[in-house]
């Protein structure tokens, strides 16, 4: 207390040269520790060992960049004479003119080029369809695009009468119809315990007889009455990018619905329904895709009544589907098998029934953690599709070989599987980003 | 019970099978269009163009056929088949024949129920070498590293060969034609060997072709030929006589340019009965009399088949040789039209 007075009567007799009324200003750090020279510090240089590893690596870059840049820089793109040889004579590195020549082929194949448009429109469809059930942002709405989107693609592709796809996608409606009208007579007739199960059972074949018998006459009788249709595309047409993208697509929006099916059959306490899934995902499992593919291509057809033209692009998307909706229910049983057993009983503690407690608590919870596995087979699938080469469908490798064996290209190489890898890529790529938002998106612990 | 079912499923697959070879020719102009097996691209012999058209020496066969039996080249659709597929497709019936590089031989010709029609070319394994070798002859071959696609034929002539001449060497196995090509020009080995006309595909897309010689020995007999299903004997018989049309044509000097005056001029009978003025053949094969003046009008003769796709003006550039004329001192001879 009377220090203090001393100080201010000190500060009244004397005036002070200097108070600090505000703080200092940082001065700029020193210039090793901000910015690039930081960073680099940090990360490239931060030791011994890694600034050797640094430099081994950098000078494996330039090694590439020096071998591979002139192969890029010194390429040709349109010589005057459109074979290898004419690239030769105009440039020492890379031949893109045979990418330039049959760009349109590696998409689409033989598609006749008239009618480009119609796969071009169809992926456009695709995309749209997709959207809303990859970004829940989307609107909700155009999940009807996506019921359709199946129907249209298909007869955008390979084209022909509008009854067929129409016909297909009544069959639905014919399953519900049975089930809605159907369901009063039928129990009437079994009595009140077996009611709902024989009527689903009548249900299910009424779609299926449906289908497989009354689809093709009902088609061909509407279309003689009204021949509303476009040109037909045989599939020996169809090749390249497109067919890749047609497995790939059919067999990832197929194999996830029925793996999941097949793994909670494989959980299921129900005698038949288990033996069946396990049956079906160990036999599936159990055969290479190759065989599979050949079944569909060679066996398939000593079976089938002679005539019958069940195309090959269809039985393959069909095994391909199979065969990922395998290891898809494999994947989803390790996400279902995750969850504490607590989370059933809570179900169960609820009062939920069992479809219910697996849609709302056991499904969401299980396939969350499984997507970066379900994105990996998804990406396998993808890839795997160009196993096709081994029955003679003209995938982009297999493209890439019958171009070779034109003589004007034979010889060519790195061109042709570079530029098929860079598709692959590109979508393989974009898949990967994706599963790694929607995880990031559904997190919800605390971290 | 099961058994049961897979002898009914076999049986009706077998009888299937049956009606679905008993006329070919029927089914064929029933859906206006033949199914022709082909390669998935091999160079020369069938290769689709930019404008996905196939072309080449076996594509030809077909449209030959085509041309005889529906009246039209272009009514073929070409069913892509691989080594693996081709035998059971055309078991099946899934195509009408194959026209597609395949070797005759007596277990494909017997035991797989084929019938081949004839040889549209004679074919051998042969070696390639790099000129600085300094060799000459397949005998000088001792200790050499060989490039050699596996699980061929080709594997085990060589294998054959080597022994026959108390030789050795190493084998650097490849999968495809093309991973040869880069394995042989980086110098991991010193010899390539596969068929006479593969070899002569492959050189013709070096940088340098005359930097690498095909060494004379051939030492193996590979007759290619275009095959259909047995059972149906009238089908054989067209696609048989429509190859052989091609090679008599040539024989008789009717080329595309002059089939038409030869057709209104000629004198020769021989000539007259294949281009149907006189003989009435067609009608013997259950087709109209100017099948074979459409297949050689449409596609040329033989020789200049083989000159547009495979002969000495072209990347390919093979020469005649044992596919030459019987006149000429090769094998091709076709039996007479009458």
């Amino acid at each position: 207390m009377s220090e203090t007075h001393a100080e201010t009567a000190f500060a009244r007799k004397a005036p002070i040269a200097f108070v600090a009324d505000g703080q200092i200003p940082a001065s700029p750090p020193p210039s090793s520790a901000v910015g690039p020279v930081k960073w680099a510090r940090d990360n490239l240089f931060s030791g011994p060992v890694n600034s050797i590893l640094t430099l081994v690596s950098i000078a494996f870059i330039v090694l590439m960049a020096y071998e591979i840049l002139p192969w890029f820089l010194d390429s040709s793109w349109a010589p005057a004479e459109m074979s290898l040889a004419g690239c030769r004579a105009e440039a020492s590195g890379a031949c893109f003119a045979v990418l330039v020549e049959r760009f349109w082929q590696f998409f689409f194949g033989f598609y006749p080029a008239e009618l480009h448009w119609r796969p071009t429109l169809a992926f456009l469809i695709v995309v749209v369809a997709i959207y809303p059930a990859l970004f829940s942002s989307a609107p909700r709405q155009l999940l009807i695009v996506t019921a359709l989107a199946p129907f249209a693609c298909y007869w955008l592709v390979w084209g022909g009468s509008i009854w067929g796809p129409l016909a297909v996608l009544a069959a639905p409606v014919i399953g519900w119809a049975v089930s809605h009208y159907g369901g009063k007579p039928i129990t009437a007739i079994v009595g009140e315990a077996f009611g709902p199960l024989v009527t689903l059972i009548v249900a299910v074949a009424a779609v299926l007889v449906w289908l497989l018998f009354l689809v093709s006459p009902v088609d061909e009788a509407l279309y003689s009455i009204i021949p509303l249709g476009i040109e037909v595309v045989p599939s020996n047409k169809l090749g390249g990018f497109m067919l890749s993208l047609i497995i790939g697509l059919v067999g990832i929006t197929g194999s996830l619905p029925l793996g999941i099916a097949l793994a909670l059959g494989r959980q299921s306490k129900l005698l038949i329904v288990k033996a069946l899934s396990v049956g079906f995902i160990e036999a599936m499992r159990g055969v290479p895709l190759i065989t599979l593919l050949f079944v569909a291509s060679t066996l398939l057809n000593y079976f089938l009544p002679p005539g019958t033209n069940f195309d090959l692009i269809l039985r393959v998307c069909i095994m391909v589907t199979l065969f990922a909706s395998a290891y898809m229910a494999e994947v989803i049983r390790g996400g279902i098998a995750a969850l504490p057993k607590g989370q059933y009983e809570a179900g169960d503690a609820m009062g939920l029934t069992y479809w219910q407690s697996m849609r709302l608590i056991i499904l969401p919870q299980a396939l969350k953690i499984s997507i970066p596995n379900i994105v990996s087979t998804f990406i396998g699938l993808f890839k795997d599709t160009t196993l096709v080469i081994v029955i003679g469908l003209l995938d982009p490798l297999g493209l890439s070989s019958a171009i070779r064996a034109n003589q004007a290209w034979n010889g060519i190489v790195w061109e042709l599987y570079g530029f098929v890898a860079l598709f692959f890529f590109i979508f393989c790529f974009g898949m990967s980003r994706y599963s790694q938002w929607l995880e990031r998106r559904l997190r919800t612990d605390h971290r | 019970m099961k058994h049961t079912c897979i002898l009914g499923a076999a049986a009706v697959a077998a009888l299937a099978a049956g009606a679905a070879s008993a006329a070919t020719l029927d089914d064929v102009k029933a859906a206006g269009t033949l199914k022709c097996g082909v390669t998935t691209g091999l160079a020369g012999f069938g290769a689709p163009d930019a404008a996905g058209r196939w072309e080449g020496f076996d594509i030809a066969v077909c449209r030959a056929v085509a041309a005889a039996v529906l009246g039209d080249e272009d009514k073929v659709t070409f069913v892509p088949t691989t080594g693996k597929t081709r035998f059971t497709a055309l078991a099946s019936g899934e195509i009408d024949m194959l026209s597609r590089v395949t070797t005759w031989t007596f277990s494909r010709d017997t035991d797989l129920g084929f019938e081949f029609v004839g040889v549209a070319y004679y074919d051998g394994q042969g070696f390639m070498v790099p000129k600085s070798l300094g060799v000459s002859s397949a005998k000088e071959l001792d200790g050499a590293t060989v490039c050699i696609q596996t699980g061929t034929t080709t594997e085990l002539n060589l294998a054959d060969y080597f022994r026959l001449n108390n030789m050795s060497y190493e084998p650097v196995p490849i999968e495809t034609n093309a991973e040869a090509q880069q394995k042989y020009l980086a110098g991991a080995c010193d010899v390539y060997t596969t068929d006479a006309s593969g070899l002569a595909a492959t050189r013709a897309t070096f940088e340098a072709p005359k930097d690498h010689i095909i060494l004379p020995e051939i030492i193996s007999k590979e007759p290619l030929g275009p095959l259909v299903r047995h059972g149906d004997n009238q089908w054989g018989d067209i696609v048989r006589w429509s190859f052989n049309a091609l090679v008599a044509a040539e024989e008789y000097g009717v080329t595309k340019a002059n089939i038409d005056d030869q057709k209104a001029n000629s004198a020769n009978p021989e000539v007259r009965r294949l281009l149907g003025v006189e003989g009435g053949l067609g009608a013997m094969i259950g087709l109209d009399d100017e099948w074979a003046y459409r297949a050689i009008k449409s596609q040329g003769n033989y020789g200049e088949v083989f000159e547009e796709f495979l002969g000495t003006n072209t990347a390919i550039g093979l020469e005649r040789g044992l596919n030459a004329q019987w006149t000429e001192g090769g094998l091709q001879y076709s039996p007479p039209f009458r």
